[in-house]
């Protein structure tokens, strides 16, 4: 970590990701994403990397799934819509065990949608999109600094559980600008290094060893749910290991929100003032969404009067999970917009204490 | 005493699933057999379809995955990125291929892909049951056309090599068959052919296999053979269609 940039989050994703070894990506032009491909289109070539603008998300899934499949670094990135259309080919790259990151960077939905910023992925991210049993390990950064971290990490964690990893960022991370310390460039596993590095990837035998084939349709249904259970307990290595948040004015809070992504910054700012107003609120952030951190709510005490659920989701889709989370113990109320609309800091003390009077 | 007809080292020894008088083994071993004639078995990853050839990883003695349906060539440039100086093949069936693969294969050949696509086209889907394909002639039986395919209700099968031939990226294009030993000798030429593209980093190449369907077409082998001559060939002109200086 050296001196600060003032970077383009979308722009310091890319700059993290080359950093971090990736020296593939595969992408299709999507807002408000776009200068992620963009710089990948200019830079990679000159690290000895490809860049391939795909003929279409379907198109730049799969070319990420060979890469994978070859023992590649890859990184992909696309918004809501074009995630949906990847979810076909993130559920059989899980099913095959292969590591890539994704960066979703989030816009309204349901179907074409707005191109500004939304929390409404929620579910389209943490419980797979895509068929049958798996998971995708989902980070949700709230600053470009924090992002471009979690991407640099993400790599070694894809490759760790050998699975899809979703960087859940938003349309307002990727398109403002703050100031960043970009991570160390690492050197990447290229050419022959991937026999060594990766025994899983398809590489040519040389008659050196037997064949390798990747499979992932089962005739035999017997042999499917053994193989489901073979690889199930990293998810729930994932779930003891991976839960991670930040507490922020929790210990003596009695209205406790629990928000995400750039929200959780304005949630921060609603704390504050709510505070100066004798209002005792604090604030859980999940930096994972899955595994979700369910630990965060075991130490919350008496003292909780109310837990509320901040985010850009008509749905509730992160309150489903709170929910979950304190079983019951506490009400769960939600504060939300949508539709690719934003919460303010004001709106959010507003409607604050509207539910406190209403109880 | 002298064997006069062995497995190749590119198969391997193995029971193949695929019904009898079906062509794929034929493809298969025609693939294999030129890898192993250039030594390249080693330094080879193929891309196999959704469809009756979705195992094939199972047959052939080279590094395999499996691609989800229609997306092989997206795969492979995947693939060939990372590995460059490997040899990349897809393996398609028309379903897979001519249907719901349409986009994937076209922009394969637009960027002028560093890999080869064999195109098993048998005018029918095999392993879902018989039901029409994008190649299925006009008036041939499938599940979902009973009465023969109506023009007017299902439009007219696709001509995939001279589709491909149109695109520039696309360098060597050829349609051949395997129904006499002549043709399959031909049909080797082809495929040698098209790796020799590769090797020499030119250009897309592309291979399309006419093939038989006894089983879903409800004929015999030998009457398969026979039909494909008589009704295939002349709406699916056997002939090589683009080819560079060279190979």
């Amino acid at each position: 970590m050296s001196e600060k940039h003032l970077k383009k989050g979308n722009e310091a994703f890319a700059i993290a990701a080359i950093n971090a070894g990736c020296r593939y990506y595969f992408g299709y032009p999507i807002t408000p994403q776009n200068e992620v491909p963009e710089y990948m289109s200019r830079e990679l070539a000159k690290v000895g990397g490809s860049f391939i603008q795909a003929e279409s998300e379907l198109g730049a899934i799969n070319m990420a799934y060979g890469a994978a499949a070859a023992g590649g670094r890859v990184l992909l990135s696309s918004s809501s819509p074009g995630i949906a259309l990847m979810q076909e080919s993130i559920s059989l790259i899980a099913s095959v065990e292969l590591p890539v990151v994704i960066i979703n960077v989030m816009r309204g939905g349901p179907g074409i949608g707005s191109i500004q910023p939304s929390q409404a992925d929620y579910e389209q991210v943490t419980r797979g999109g895509g068929n049958g049993d798996y998971r995708t390990i989902v980070f949700a950064p709230s600053s470009i600094q924090e992002t471009a971290d979690m991407i640099y990490k993400a790599f070694d964690i894809a490759e760790e559980y050998r699975n899809p990893v979703i960087i859940c960022a938003d349309g307002m991370l990727g398109q403002m600008m703050e100031p960043v310390s970009l991570p160390p460039a690492r050197e990447p596993v290229m050419g022959d290094a991937i026999r060594e590095a990766k025994p899983y990837a398809l590489t040519g035998h040389r008659w050196e060893r037997e064949r390798h084939a990747i499979n992932s349709v089962w005739l035999q249904q017997d042999l499917l749910e053994e193989y489901i259970d073979s690889y199930w307990p990293k998810f729930e290595k994932a779930e003891r290991e991976l839960q991670d948040w930040e507490e922020f004015m929790l210990d003596d809070a009695e209205i406790v929100f629990v928000s995400y992504g750039s929200t959780a910054r304005i949630t921060k700012d609603a704390i504050q003032t709510l505070r100066k107003e004798g209002i005792k609120a604090g604030l859980i952030r999940p930096k994972l969404i899955w595994p979700f951190p369910f630990k965060a709510f075991e130490k919350l005490g008496d003292n909780v009067k109310n837990v509320v659920s901040v985010e850009l989701s008509k749905a509730g889709q992160l309150m489903q999970d709170v929910k979950m989370a304190v079983e019951g113990k506490y009400p769960v109320s939600l504060i939300n917009r949508y539709g690719g609309m934003l919460l303010s800091p004001d709106e959010i003390v507003e409607r604050t204490k509207k539910l406190l009077e209403v109880k | 005493m002298k064997p006069v007809f062995e497995y190749t080292r590119g198969m391997r020894e193995k029971q193949q699933h695929y019904c009898p008088g079906c062509t794929h083994g034929i493809a298969h071993r025609l693939i294999m057999e030129v890898l192993d004639e250039r030594d390249a078995l080693g330094n080879t990853i193929g891309v196999s379809p959704v469809g009756c050839s979705i195992v094939a990883h199972q047959y052939m003695n080279i590094d395999m995955l499996e691609a989800p349906h229609g997306r092989a060539p997206a795969v492979a440039s995947g693939i060939k990125r990372v590995h460059p100086e490997a040899y990349v093949f897809t393996y398609q069936g028309d379903g897979d291929l001519a249907s719901i693969g349409t986009s994937e294969i076209i922009h394969a050949a637009e960027r002028g892909e560093k890999f080869c696509t064999f195109f098993i086209n048998n005018a029918i889907y095999g392993m879902t049951g018989g039901q029409m394909a994008p190649t299925t002639l006009v008036g041939q039986k499938a599940t979902t056309c009973v009465a023969g395919r109506d023009p007017k209700q299902a439009g007219f099968p696709l001509r995939m090599s001279e589709i491909i031939s149109q695109i520039d990226g696309a360098v060597y294009v050829e349609r051949v068959t395997v129904t006499t030993p002549g043709d399959i000798r031909k049909a080797k030429k082809a495929i040698e052919r098209a790796f020799n593209v590769q090797e020499q980093k030119l250009g897309f190449a592309f291979v399309e296999i006419l093939s038989t369907c006894p089983t879903n077409w409800g004929m015999t082998p030998v009457a398969a053979i026979d039909w494909l001559r008589e009704n295939m060939i002349p709406y699916y002109p056997v002939k090589q269609f683009k080819c560079v200086e060279g190979v």
